[in-house]
């Protein structure tokens, strides 16, 4: 196959960015999305050039590593789906194809295609986990979880925090990711304790990462690659004010 | 240096027990006094920065990922062994041992795998409080799956993306201590190389991957949490960023590196495609439970299909071979994985492959899907056949996959004692990066076992032991001479590769490299091969430091540097594999060396020579390693041709 890219070359954070035309020629159906830029690459070095930063790792869709904008969509043409399991079969012959990182204020660019995604963990510490010491748990099958809890659970827990749910919604909000980690644990026995705390301080941290807020267009979940639902931003909403309304925290 | 595995004394269901009781102990005011170094937040690393601090200490983690969450332990997808026994199924502490030790086929500690297997139920609890959202019954209690070289049920698992879960509770965990103040928690950094002062671990040297700033890090402690090697082939299921540098660079310092022939081939990847191919994608092993394994019985139909004039579906019953089924009738598709990966080589070898390489075998759900129905499938295996469709493009509940071995997991690494620490005292190492649990061969759903035992359940305890006997007054400043030539050496091996400005890629010699490492020291290796790679090893890490080409500089965010820096160290470690390989005159576990097999042409162990650890000690650049043994002693089980027949 043929390809043109037109890829997103930045220098650093402080350094304007433009689009950059590449013409690759050898190109296999079979190679997945990343193993071009790796060819691409390769040949950059050959010619003396300066290759792409991209973040990747895993290449299976799990580590939420890689984070291509690719023809106007977080991780390209598939939906649930990463940019790392993204084949060139996805593309026509002759295509031109246009690479962007993900543009959002709380994700500043540090390079060419590679995004500060920080601020994710950063929400995660404000209060997404349930406080227990190691060596304090009691026996497992003491703390029952009916089936469908579980399962409810692990679709919420399956977040990669990739971020694409902040690239595909047009005010950059994270709601998905915060709702996914929210939901995974409200509606688990073991996450009750602390249930009103953690969607108080969790959003709180989101608004102060500079995220913006979320007005319900469903973009985010269409291009989660692990096809989140829009029920737990429902589920966010709830535990949110619930927790505005019950909290012993006045202040807030 | 005499090597003390420090395995305790007394019958091996209490050696744990009594060891921790005669462990020193750090008075819970004290603990602040110290400060530990973590290197790596995959399970091991976040499990024992998370739960060090939650002791007082205080910890800094290093991670060269930009989020703690994305070490490649994420992408276990199948389970984690317990022996609960929730199944009523025989299991029980002892027998997850023996299961163990059975499957490193005889090379691994009994005091180390006992302890193993006794903490494993301490950590489904741990992770259970932790909210780890593991499949469940209808009644509300845990689900469990069977998995290679075990007759019970006792995996436990959130679907088939376990490593994931896990890893997020410790995540989880640890960023609680990050908000606590009690972790500092470094990203984009990458460790290259560790201080040791007066014999003692004091620190190390990293590379901020954004700006390019070598740095110093002094503490009382170093945990190396990074990982196995994999990666020195190349191709396998690792992450693109799985590499051997912290543990060789500690190597390098005077820490052992044990076994570094054991490499575990895991039998079901999706097969190699084409050149451009970067990694390769494992499909659990979970789904040898209800997939089977087979290729067509005679030649011709599988040169059919490699040329495509015939399909899977066209071979009729009478004319497949379920070789797993027909060779192992009471393990069946469910071998260990080292017994599986060799049958698929030998079928492919016959010519009976399929896939237009050769290089594929059949894993087929026919009948499961009639039996169990398809929805029950889909529910076990729903994100794995995706997976699949995705890469291959074919739907596998309409064809049998094909799948062919990959390299996927090292049981080699550096040596450590019971207390998990290496030759260097203070210099720690866990999880897959330590040799210590799985022998020569490991089971399937004991990495992650292995790894949060080794951060939630020991380091606790035995780090506590040494910090209390140096005293927290014995720590080095950052200034001190040790760290500030290291940095130099750092910054002199950077600016020499950047230097070079060869004609070759970074990426062009670390395929060379694993062509050779998989040709010659792969799922089968012979003494004339060995001697061969170890030649064409030498030959090409000299080519790599006059040819290879790094553009950039060192101060600034630099991913060919990176790379270049962690391709010279596996152009080491492939030499020292090699040498291990061809020392080990024997077959066991993942080692298979062709000269000794059965008639059969299954692993043929020599017991009476080989029931040792080797531990390598570096002496210099390009001398010989001296090696030194650490006999393995079993007073609890009989050494035994290993039969899953």
């Amino acid at each position: 196959m043929k390809i043109t890219l037109k890829v997103w070359r930045q220098k650093n954070s402080n350094t304007p960015g433009k689009l950059v035309e590449y013409q690759l020629d050898n190109i296999s159906p079979d190679m997945s999305f990343l193993e071009m830029f790796d060819v691409l690459n390769g040949e950059l070095t050959k010619k003396g050039e300066e290759i792409i930063a991209f973040d990747h790792d895993c290449r299976e869709g799990i580590c939420g590593s890689c984070s291509m904008y690719i023809n106007g969509r977080a991780h390209g043409p598939q939906t649930g789906s990463t940019t790392c399991q993204l084949h060139m079969r996805s593309f026509n012959d002759g295509d031109t194809i246009i690479v962007e990182p993900w543009r959002a204020r709380a994700f500043p660019v540090i390079k060419d295609l590679m995004v500060d995604r920080t601020a994710f963990d950063r929400v995660a510490q404000a209060g997404g986990y349930i406080s227990v010491n190691t060596g304090s748990a009691p026996d497992a099958n003491e703390i029952p979880v009916p089936r469908e809890i579980a399962d409810t659970a692990m679709d919420a827990a399956q977040c990669i925090a990739c971020g694409a749910c902040v690239a595909a919604c047009k005010n950059a909000s994270a709601m998905l990711y915060v709702a996914a980690k929210v939901s995974h644990f409200a509606v688990l026995p073991q996450g009750q304790a602390e249930r009103t705390m953690r969607a108080e301080r969790m959003v709180a941290q989101m608004d102060a990462e500079g995220f913006g807020a979320c007005s319900f267009t469903g973009a985010c979940s269409v291009e989660c690659p692990k096809s989140i639902s829009l029920d737990h931003i429902a589920r966010l909403n709830r535990e949110y004010l619930g927790a505005k309304l019950t909290s012993n925290n006045l202040q807030g | 240096m005499e090597l003390d595995s420090k395995i305790p004394e007394g019958p091996l269901a209490e050696k744990w027990s009594r060891h921790k009781f005669g462990l020193k102990l750090v008075n819970p005011a004290n603990k602040r006094k110290y400060d530990i170094i973590v290197v790596g937040t995959g399970l091991a690393g976040a499990s024992a920065a998370a739960s060090l601090a939650e002791l007082g200490y205080n910890v800094k983690a290093f991670t060269f990922h930009d989020s703690a969450r994305r070490a490649h332990s994420i992408a276990a997808q199948g389970g984690i062994n317990a022996a609960k026994n929730y199944q009523n199924d025989g299991d029980s502490v002892f027998r997850l041992f023996y299961d163990t030790i059975k499957g490193g086929d005889y090379r691994a500690r009994e005091g180390n795998v006992y302890r193993l297997a006794e903490v494993s139920v301490n950590i489904i609890d741990q992770c259970v409080a932790q909210g780890v959202p593991f499949a469940r019954e209808y009644g509300g209690l845990l689900a469990n799956r069977s998995f290679g070289g075990a007759q019970v049920s006792r995996t436990f698992y959130a679907r088939g993306q376990t490593g994931q879960q896990l890893l997020l509770g410790a995540y989880h965990a640890l960023s609680r201590q990050v908000a606590n103040g009690k972790v500092k928690l470094i990203t984009r950094t990458e460790m290259l190389d560790v201080i040791v002062v007066d014999g003692k671990a004091r620190g190390i040297v990293t590379r901020n991957l954004l700006t390019g700033a070598i740095e110093s890090h002094s503490a009382h402690a170093v945990l190396l949490c990074t990982g196995g090697y994999g990666n020195v082939f190349y191709l396998s299921t690792n992450a693109m960023n799985s590499n051997v540098t912290a543990a060789w660079r500690a190597h390098k310092k005077g820490a052992y590196f044990s076994n570094p022939c054991y490499t575990q081939i895991h039998p079901t990847c999706i097969p190699v495609k084409g050149d451009y191919q970067s990694k390769l994608t494992l499909m659990s092993e979970s789904l040898r439970n209800d997939g089977r394994v087979w290729v067509p019985k005679n030649q011709q139909d599988a040169e059919k299909i490699r040329k495509g004039q015939m399909k899977a579906n066209d071979i009729p019953e009478d004319a497949r071979d379920y070789f797993l089924e027909r060779r192992y009738p009471s393990f069946g598709n469910l071998v260990p994985r080292d017994v599986a990966s060799r049958n698929a080589k030998y079928v492919c070898d016959e010519g009976r492959g399929v896939a237009p390489t050769g290089l594929a075998v059949y894993l087929d759900f026919a009948d499961a899907i009639k039996r169990d129905g398809r929805k029950t499938i889909e529910a076990k295996y729903g994100n794995l056949f995706e997976m699949y469709e995705k890469i291959v493009g074919d739907n596998p509940y309409e064809t049998p996959m094909m799948i062919y071995p990959a390299v996927h997991y090292t049981m080699g690494g550096l040596w450590v004692d019971y207390n998990l620490m290496t030759s260097v005292p203070g210099l720690y190492a866990l999880g897959e990066a330590n040799f210590s649990d799985h022998g020569a061969n490991r089971l399937g759903a004991s990495a992650l076992m292995q790894g949060l035992a080794d951060g939630y359940f020991v380091i606790p305890y035995t780090v506590g032991d040494y910090l209390a006997t140096i005293g927290p007054g014995d720590k080095v400043a950052v200034d001190h001479p040790a760290f500030k030539e290291a940095e130099q050496r750092v910054h002199d091996m950077n600016n020499r590769l950047l230097s070079i400005k060869g004609s070759k890629t970074v990426d062009e010699y670390h395929k060379a490299l694993g062509h050779i490492m998989w040709d010659y020291c792969g799922m089968s290796r012979n003494a004339e091969g060995l001697k061969k790679a170890k030649k064409m090893i030498q030959d090409l890490r000299a080519e790599f430091w006059q040819n290879v080409r790094v553009l950039g500089t060192n101060e600034e965010m630099n991913q060919s540097l990176e790379h270049a820096g962690r391709v010279a160290d596996f152009l080491e470690l492939g030499e020292l594999m090699v040498d291990d390989a061809l020392h080990r005159e024997e077959s066991c576990g993942g080692h298979f060396r062709e000269e000794y097999q059965t008639e059969e042409g299954e692993a043929l162990r020599d017991d009476a020579n080989f029931t040792y650890v080797a531990a390598w000690e570096y002496t210099g650049d390009n001398k010989p390693e001296v090696l030194h043994k650490e006999e393995l002693v079993f007073e609890n089980v009989k050494l035994t041709q290993r039969s899953y027949k």
